[in-house]
């Protein structure tokens, strides 16, 4: 019996984002398939962050199209957002809310049925149980990490969107985030898009990978696919050909 | 340790950034002192004339602080609720949640509600055995003159919410600014008779202008104006359609421009 083919978690085309004069992001397309890990790779500057606001719908594209689990994110951005998450080290839940009201305001934000019986469930999953009471402003990095992790798996997201999901872990701590993503991902089947500079954490855990520089997607394809294309040793060495040659293209253009 | 100059300077120098940056800031340290000038300046003006006008009606300014005091809680509702969130960077994962704007203007109209509430109600139980006076025996009306004013508050909470979206958190005292600009005009503790004739115009343009006549009013022994009432009603409407309009405007121009990941001073 034929299955029909499953539509692209995110389906990306021609998206453009202009801020006054400066090109954040530069025409580029892209699709990413459901059930993947994709990492978005470049430089500071080089458009990951703006490109992950507009799959959020967070910001609108100057041009382009986005759509996400098969919504177009600029017309029907609400249909979509229950069914996504986002985690992100460098935007904070309330510092002075305890971990279990933090976790119960986006339980109800998120429509949850049980609240109460998912933030145990997931407090006992991600080790948060003893901490319930703590004001997360209270909390050790990693602590606060797991808990954006909570609020960020509240509503089983069809698809997670993690901005350097292991930055300023330890190593144990960050080994520890990448296993329950891999584990989450074999369990619900959940498409997970990150934005990372931690060329291990791609090699281990990705399908595809997103080169971006300047604001275009240069290059894409599974890791050992670019080690190989790229005549490296590991992705770390294929960031380095890509943002070294950008530096020489700066020099050349600064002459 | 010799103290240095030059580290006093340098700190100096921080602020001084700050400030060439921030045109609200500027603007709040001239602002207090001018204000609290035109309010008190109108109401000496005010009683020097008429000196047995508050004899007439006991508790007419201690009635006119506790109904002040509404807007002014309103409008902080409102605002401070919009900036908690600001000030724990919380917008970003609000915005990518299912929250619609206009829910998250409904959310915080309902917290202005419970924290005017708070404030209000026990400074008004607090004046009937302080002083004899109780606002609650202005009856009904009182509840019209509390809604009035806890909406203009709101209105003007929205404004001061969609602007600090738009400039950032430097531009957070105009929650203070902004409430404060209307007092003058807003004739707490004057009628408006007392204000220069010009001014009586933009005056009456204001919700809160019908709200205190009316006030004075009931108290005088002149019974409910319902003209001032259905004046209150009809700005009051036009005031907050339009604040409300202008913050979702607002939330619209922050998604095209990337505010809301980049809140900051």
């Amino acid at each position: 019996m034929d299955h029909p083919a499953i539509p692209p978690a995110i389906q990306v085309e021609d998206l453009r984002k202009c801020f006054g004069p400066v090109m954040a992001v530069d025409g580029i397309s892209f699709t990413v398939a459901s059930g993947s890990v994709t990492a978005m790779l470049g430089g500071n500057g080089a458009g990951k962050t703006t490109t992950i606001s507009m799959l959020l719908g967070l910001l609108l594209p100057t041009s382009g199209t986005v759509r996400v689990l098969g919504e177009d994110m600029v017309a029907h951005r609400y249909r979509v957002l229950p069914r996504v998450n986002f985690s992100s080290p460098y935007v904070e839940l309330p510092l002075r809310l305890t971990v279990a009201e933090n976790l119960t305001v986006y339980g109800h934000l998120y429509g949850i049925a049980d609240v109460k019986g998912r933030i145990r469930a997931l407090a006992e999953e991600l080790e948060l149980t003893a901490y319930l009471d703590r004001p997360s402003g209270r909390l050790s990095a990693g602590q606060k990490t797991r808990l954006g992790l909570a609020k960020a798996l509240l509503n089983q997201p069809e698809l997670l969107l993690l901005d350097e999901p292991t930055a300023s872990l330890d190593p144990d701590t960050a080994d520890w985030v990448r296993g329950y993503f891999e584990s989450y991902r074999r369990r619900t089947g959940a498409t997970i898009l990150l934005a990372s500079h931690n060329m291990q954490e791609v090699e281990r855990m990705c399908d595809q990978v997103l080169m971006m520089k300047a604001g275009k997607v240069v290059d894409q394809g599974a890791p050992a696919e670019l080690i190989g294309r790229y005549g490296r040793a590991t992705m770390e060495e294929v960031f380095l050909d890509i943002a070294r040659d950008r530096r020489r293209a700066d020099k050349e253009a600064a002459q | 340790m010799t103290p240095s100059l030059r580290r006093v300077g340098a700190m100096v120098l921080r602020h001084l950034y700050i400030l060439r940056g921030s045109w609200p800031r500027v603007l709040e340290m001239a602002y207090w002192p001018a204000v609290n000038m035109v309010v008190w300046g109108f109401t000496s003006q005010f009683f020097m004339q008429h000196s047995a006008w508050v004899a007439q009606a006991a508790g007419v300014l201690i009635g006119a602080v506790i109904l002040w005091d509404v807007m002014f809680r309103g409008n902080l509702g409102v605002s401070l609720s919009f900036m908690e969130e600001m000030w724990s960077r919380n917008l970003g994962h609000l915005s990518v949640s299912p929250l619609r704007p206009h829910e998250l203007v409904a959310a915080m109209l309902t917290m202005s509600f419970v924290r005017t509430m708070i404030g209000v109600v026990p400074a008004a139980v607090l004046a009937i055995p302080l002083y004899g006076f109780s606002i609650f025996e202005l009856g009904l009306p009182l509840v019209a003159f509390w809604a009035n004013l806890m909406i203009t508050g709101w209105a003007i909470g929205l404004g001061v919410s969609a602007l600090v979206l738009r400039f950032g958190l430097g531009a957070e005292s105009l929650a203070w600014v902004m409430v404060f600009a209307v007092a003058p005009l807003a004739c707490i503790y004057y009628p408006v008779s007392a204000l220069p004739d010009w001014l009586q115009t933009v005056a009456w343009a204001l919700p809160p202008a019908y709200v205190f006549e009316g006030m004075r009013s009931l108290m005088f022994g002149d019974g409910f104006d319902l003209s001032l009432l259905t004046g209150a009603v009809a700005l009051n409407a036009l005031y907050i359609l339009g604040t409300a309009a202008l913050f979702l405007h607002t939330h619209h121009v922050a998604r095209e421009r990337g505010l809301l990941l980049t809140q900051g001073e």
